[in-house]
């Protein structure tokens, strides 16, 4: 559980109308801005060259080092390899004292605020300032930047206008060109004064020693050019083997980050260079360890390595849009953010940042390093737990989750006494349709009757051949009605539906909070009950389930070990298909057709995160819905998050509800009245926020608008 | 391919100029001069790194002219100047980038701290893109390798766009094309 200093710097963030504006007008004009840089590029192609060029590196991190000094120094630089921060800090203040620097002009570096070596070098008398105009105001404010491409991006321009007229002793307007030339004069004269400049790299190339500084002021190149001291402090992740692989990163990082084709600056250093008095320059080159190569070590994390710190994870995530980067601590923000302070500071620091992932898959569809951050967050999550343990509270809603016939017992139990059950603390843990706290969104009655009894009453056909039906906690015992109309649908096909009895829950709870000796349990139960008899599918109406059984049941089982349930885990997850993409096929095949000429209105569509992200299925349901006679009006953002996810909302009522209010806010404006969906998860969500919110908007999962309009 | 590098590099504030001869580019670059005023003072001078568009040209005619240009680079001039004019290596089409060998430190200072930089390119040296560019050079010849795109520029208060913040305000690219081999 979150600790209340902690709810608080969320609580702050929300409240700041300033920040959560900002952040959430900038992710909008980022969304276009990007999809126009990228226009005419084939970004799978491209990213998949990053990632490799970085995992390569990550992998050769020693050998690609010694190549670099080795490099680096026959062109003249002298290069440290530091393993600690305070190796890093020790080293430069000892450069400072034997040069007798007293002034020091620094381009924008995250390895050096990572390791605060501003605040080590104030502390020994000298002059140190940012010349990054953003990290030069949070500098001024005293504060830590808030992205990691535009540090000040929290920050409005009276703040700035204050701050700026404090530090030159004069009332200033908040005219932004304004101010903009008040720091370019003001920074001018810190730069022609400067005895060294330090910089960070945005690349280190082991082939020929080369630094490569991307940037849009121009100040890392006065910050390379006026001092005779040049400091490079460069995170060992920067390594990359050849010169030529500096084209791809150079296409994929201004594009990513800024939606640039380029940055106005890129300067690739090799060794020192001149200096105007015709004196050659000192220059220093610092490789930072700090646990990087104890990440490239870990066969799970050494993943994050291929991070170029583009910044597109944070533009696109509906969390970070919300709350800001403050909220994250210290230095890296964000889901990536999450991952590196795991690292870099250490696990217990994320175990609450951690949290506010809301796991939608945004980042990982963006990230040009192609890394899997919701996995990785996942694997924090899963490694906090492993180390500190499962809460007592926890294990016993696990262990009523791992048993099925306690479980399903208690969902029974729960429909006749809902009201008293919701009351009872623990409860709320449990799949969130049993809570009823919530007071933005009404939550579903439980039903009356589960799927599973209900199915025993439906009259199918005598056909050949079979389909099992994996329901899932939600339509099992929220909306049976939705696994009456898939039977239906199938049984058209010319397809037995068999619902197992003893499948239970997915193992998504457990999973998503780190217990995943418990959603082993939950998928050896599920592979048991599916596998009992031969079928040609098994089919789910639920894009988190389908998931499980698809993907992450592999996954659970390879993180503890149990290999041996592999191979039946691969047999299920060949089976395993959603509902709209196995619908699509058996329309395909001409199993199943439309009545013709149906003209049943315009409806809108919301992509359900794990549907369209890890199953890739946002044009199925889209063609289904089409054929069967609507018409679509695409929404605004509608593959963003509905803020659901699971008992994330519990979790952060607060932040999910925001993300619901915007949801809600783009379904309207779509001017249809219906809005389809493919997950009973979202449709739990939207259809409690219409609830609460009044409008009158038709909240339909893709099975009930096909189920009537098939021959 | 110029059209295409004239295009990408407006699209970012560059101003892009193509003559067919050396003459008329230095022609152009005098007229600049002239409209900026160009004077013997300080925040009015303009400095021109010694490239190889200079060989045959007589300077002291044309220091004469504009007393104001200066062909020695320091520190000092440059950060005093209005104008720096440089001679750059390469274009690249696909982002209107111009390039440049910026080993020589005066070659860093005209094209960095001046207000204007203007850059003058052979037309025949614009290369497709990127890595175009890092197969033609290569850092065993050039320690410093300088990319330009546009302006300085930065967004970092309210994500207003600004131009100029550390470096040049303005960015014009003086094409040139029977600069030839001058690279
Ligand atoms: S994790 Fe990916 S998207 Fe995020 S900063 Fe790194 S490279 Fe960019
Ligand atoms: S998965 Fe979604 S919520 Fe989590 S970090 Fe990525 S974008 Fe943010």
């Amino acid at each position: 559980m979150a600790s209340t200093e902690f709810k608080e710097s969320v609580d702050k963030a929300l409240k700041n109308a300033n920040l959560t504006g900002a952040l959430g007008r900038f992710s909008e004009a980022y969304a276009v801005a990007r999809k126009n840089a990228y226009a005419g590029i084939d970004f799978e192609q491209l990213r998949g060259r990053v990632a490799a060029i970085k995992g390569y590196a990550a992998e050769h991190m020693d050998e690609l080092a010694e190549q670099f000094t080795k490099a680096a120094t026959a062109r003249g630089a002298k290069v440290f390899r530091a393993n600690s921060p305070q190796q890093v800090k020790e080293y430069i203040a000892n450069l400072c004292r034997e040069k007798g620097v007293k002034r020091i002009v620094k381009s924008k570096s995250m390895a050096t605020e990572e390791i605060h070596l501003n605040d080590h070098l104030i502390k020994q008398g000298i002059q140190v300032n940012e010349t990054d105009l953003g990290e030069w105001i949070i500098q001024l404010a005293g504060q830590t930047p808030s992205h990691m491409v535009m540090p000040a991006i929290h920050m409005t321009r009276d703040e700035v206008a204050d701050l700026f007229s404090k530090e030159i002793d004069e009332r200033l307007s908040n005219d932004i060109p304004k101010l903009v030339k008040v720091a370019r004069k003001e920074l001018r004269t810190k730069f022609l004064q400067a005895d060294m400049g330090i910089t960070g790299g945005n690349m280190a190339i082991a082939e020929t020693g080369t630094i490569a500084l991307v940037t849009n002021e121009g100040n890392a190149r006065l910050t390379t050019t006026l001092p005779k001291i040049h400091v490079a402090v460069v995170g060992l992740e920067k390594l990359v083997p050849n010169w030529a692989d500096a084209a791809p990163i150079l296409v994929a990082l201004p594009k990513s980050a800024t939606s640039q084709q380029l940055t106005s600056y890129v300067s690739l250093i090799t060794g020192p260079t001149p200096n105007d008095d015709g004196s050659m320059k000192e220059m220093h080159i610092i490789l930072m360890d700090n646990k990087r190569s104890e990440m490239a070590a870990d066969p799970i994390f050494k993943q994050a390595l291929q991070c170029i710190r583009c910044a597109s994870c944070l533009n696109v995530c509906p969390v970070y849009r919300l709350v800001g980067g403050h909220v994250f601590g210290k230095v890296y923000t964000g889901g990536i953010g999450t991952i590196l302070t795991a690292w870099f500071d250490e696990l217990k620091r994320s175990e609450e940042i951690q949290s506010l992932c809301i796991q939608c898959g945004n980042c990982k569809q963006v990230c040009p390093g192609q890394i899997d951050i919701p996995a990785l967050i996942l694997e924090i999550r899963r490694r906090l737990t492993q180390e500190q343990g499962q809460g007592v509270v926890q294990k016993t809603i696990f262990s009523v989750v791992n048993n099925r016939k306690i479980f399903h017992g208690m969902l029974r139990a729960a429909s006749k006494v809902q009201g008293l059950v919701a009351k009872d603390g623990f409860i709320r843990h449990l799949p969130m349709f049993l809570s009823e706290l919530s007071e933005f969104r009404s939550l579903p009655a439980i039903a009356d009757k589960p799927f599973r009894d209900v199915f025993d009453t439906i009259q199918q056909p005598v056909l050949q051949k079979k389909i099992a039906f994996y329901g899932g906690c939600l339509i099992d015992f929220a909306y049976p009605e939705m696994g009456v109309k898939l039977v239906k649908i199938l049984n058209k096909a010319g397809y037995n539906v068999t619902f197992p009895k003893d499948q239970t829950c997915c193992g998504a709870p457990a999973r998503y909070n780190g217990a995943y000796e418990v959603a082993a349990d939950n998928a050896t139960d599920n592979i048991k009950a599916l596998l009992s008899e031969e079928v040609d599918y098994v089919v789910s109406a639920c894009p988190t389930c389908t998931c499980a059984l698809k993907h992450e049941f592999i996954e659970v089982y390879e993180s503890v070990g149990r290999r041996d349930m592999l191979p039946k885990a691969r047999r299920l997850a060949t089976k395993t298909v959603d509902f709209s993409t196995l619908v699509k096929q058996l329309v395909d095949e001409g199993k199943l057709s439309f009545k013709e000429g149906q003209s049943l209105g315009t409806i809108t569509y919301h992509d359900s995160c794990h549907l369209k992200r890890t199953l890739h299925a946002e044009n199925e349901p889209r063609e289904l819905l089409t054929q069967a006679g609507y018409q679509i009006e695409e929404m605004f953002e509608c593959d963003m998050c509905c803020g659901m996810g699971g008992s994330y909302s519990l979790k952060f009522p607060e932040i999910s509800k925001p993300i619901l209010t915007r949801k809600l806010g783009n379904i309207k404006a779509s001017g249809a009245q219906t809005v389809a969906m493919d997950c009973p998860g979202c449709v739990m969500q939207i259809k409690g926020g219409f609830d609460k919110d009044g409008a009158r908007v038709n909240v339909k999962h893709t099975v009930e608008l096909l189920a009537d309009q098939l021959k | 391919m110029f059209d295409l590098f004239k295009a990408k590099a407006e699209a970012v504030s560059a101003e892009v100029h193509r003559f067919a001869t050396k003459s008329e580019g230095l022609a152009f670059i005098k007229e600049t001069f002239r409209t900026e005023g160009i004077a013997d003072e300080p925040k009015k001078y303009a400095v021109w790194t010694d490239c190889p568009i200079l060989e045959g040209v007589d300077k002291d005619e044309m220091a004469k002219e504009f007393p104001g240009l200066k062909f020695n680079v320091t520190r000092d001039l440059a950060e005093q100047s209005h104008i720096g004019v440089t001679q750059m290596q390469w274009g690249l089409a696909n982002t209107g980038t111009v390039a440049q060998n910026s080993t020589a430190a005066a070659e860093r200072l005209a094209s960095s701290l001046s207000w204007i930089h203007v850059a003058i390119v052979g037309t025949a040296n614009i290369l497709p893109d990127m890595p175009a560019l890092l197969e033609t050079v290569h850092p065993k010849d050039c320690a410093y390798l300088a990319l330009i795109t546009g302006p300085s520029r930065t967004a970092d208060i309210e994500r207003v766009l600004t131009i100029g913040v550390h470096g040049p305000e303005r960015l014009i690219i003086v094409c040139i094309d029977d600069l030839g081999g001058a690279n």
